[in-house]
């Protein structure tokens, strides 16, 4: 663990940079507030309503393939660094799985959830 | 911190020059304490927090985003045992804190509950887990080669032969994928100024703008070093030559990665930006493919040679 120390300083130096840097420029910088330029910015426009609303469910089908894919990458993680050690079998086994994987692919891909129109 | 800087400065210089313009030159000799003068400028500007926003969540996504572009360097090997921390898991954990940069953009683009910039948060985040993917199965591809996580390591194996020699096609697939999730041109669709206006930071001012551009620039020099160390040989020499090796470790490694970082401004000053069922499809339908291909490829050759 004694390695992972200077990372632990690193992160409290980055946050300090970061946050320092964040409150010195609102302790330094100008302020004149008026209700115009704290509105949002909408080319002049008043919002008609709150922009969290409806979006594309394109992004949501995204983020489920990007999970299925990034959970199978972790698992390539440690078989790619033990690939001396387990052989064979090992081996197969791997590309059994990514056999599977990429017929889940195809089928992904002939359904029409990579496509963007 | 002074090299993201100054490469704001190179970045400006570079397509001035490709451009057959002169770039910044007032501030200073040839404009070189010009990003001086922008941090400066920045730093006393107003910081707007707009009405409708999630005032926390609106202050904590720059800080977060330049925090995380700064903490992958804790683990980058600039020479041999030049590193903060030489741990075990190097390249995981910097595949972890890139990730987390995701976070950043969500968070700035829904706090800031505004219809650029929420829209812009979306398609930023659905551009970089997309590229992730692939990087992260390229990054599987090396590692079979080189049998450790350890970036230390990661650069020893390559004494004989740099990796980009057996994994080219992967080099030149890590490297776009890297200019797709640092957002940069061609891919900058998230910030594209003619549709978004500048994306999930348009309600920014003031130094929470400037963390978010440092960021993006921390993080472009963070991936040039990766794939620096992944392909390229990190500190070493491209020849095992005597005088080759007198030059210090640091400075092949500086060298690689400023060309790196020139072909990402060269990049941007001459294509033009991408559409985005053409960026989604060539990450999914292209990239992933392709990669997952050269990881069985790879395993198959190393597991005849190694049998």
């Amino acid at each position: 663990m004694i390695e992972y120390i200077p990372i632990l300083v690193f992160i409290v130096f980055a946050l300090i940079f970061s946050v320092g840097a964040f409150s010195l420029s609102i302790l330094v910088g100008k302020k004149a507030y008026y209700p115009e330029k704290m509105s949002t910015y909408e080319c002049g426009f008043e919002p008609f309503d709150e922009s969290r609303g409806k979006f594309e469910v394109k992004f949501y089908l995204v983020a489920i393939l990007f999970i299925i894919f990034d959970l199978e990458i972790i698992f390539l993680f440690p078989w790619a660094v033990a690939f001396y050690e387990i052989g064979l079998f090992g081996y197969l086994s791997m590309i059994f799985f990514l056999v599977v994987l990429t017929i889940g692919f195809v089928y992904e891909w002939l359904k029409g959830a990579l496509d963007w129109n | 911190m002074v090299l993201i800087a100054y490469l704001t400065y190179f970045e400006r210089k570079v397509i001035g020059a490709i451009q057959l313009r002169k770039g910044p030159n007032v501030v200073g000799p040839f404009g070189l304490l010009q990003p001086l003068a922008d941090g400066i400028k920045l730093l006393t500007k107003e910081t707007i927090f707009p009405e409708n926003s999630n005032k926390f969540i609106f202050a904590l996504s720059p800080i977060l985003t330049f925090a995380l572009a700064l903490l992958g360097w804790a683990v980058i090997p600039v020479d041999f045992k030049l590193v903060l921390a030489d741990i075990n898991v190097g390249i995981m954990y910097v595949f972890a804190i890139s990730s987390l940069g995701v976070y950043g953009i969500i968070m700035a683009g829904w706090s800031s509950n505004s219809r650029y910039a929420f829209l812009g948060a979306l398609r930023s985040a659905a551009q970089m887990i997309s590229y992730e993917v692939s990087i992260g199965l390229i990054i599987i591809s090396v590692l079979l080669t080189s049998k450790s996580l350890n970036l230390t390591e990661i650069v020893m194996a390559q004494k004989d032969y740099w990796y980009v020699i057996p994994h080219f096609p992967m080099f030149i697939i890590f490297f776009i994928s890297t200019l797709a999730e640092t957002n940069r041109a061609p891919f900058d669709l998230p910030e594209a100024e003619s549709e978004l206006v500048a994306g999930y930071n348009v309600e920014y001012s003031s130094m929470t703008f400037g963390l978010f551009f440092l960021g993006e620039y921390g993080n472009m020099i963070l991936m040039s070093s990766m794939s620096t160390i992944l392909f390229l040989g990190g500190w070493l020499p491209p020849f095992d030559y005597e005088f080759l090796s007198f030059i210090p470790g640091f400075v092949w490694f500086l060298t690689k990665v400023c060309i790196l970082l020139f072909v990402f401004l060269w990049v941007r000053a001459t294509l033009p930006r991408y559409r985005y069922d053409q960026l989604m499809s060539l990450g999914w339908k292209l990239f992933l493919p392709l990669s997952l291909v050269w990881i069985i490829i790879t395993s198959s050759v190393l597991f005849y040679l190694g049998s």
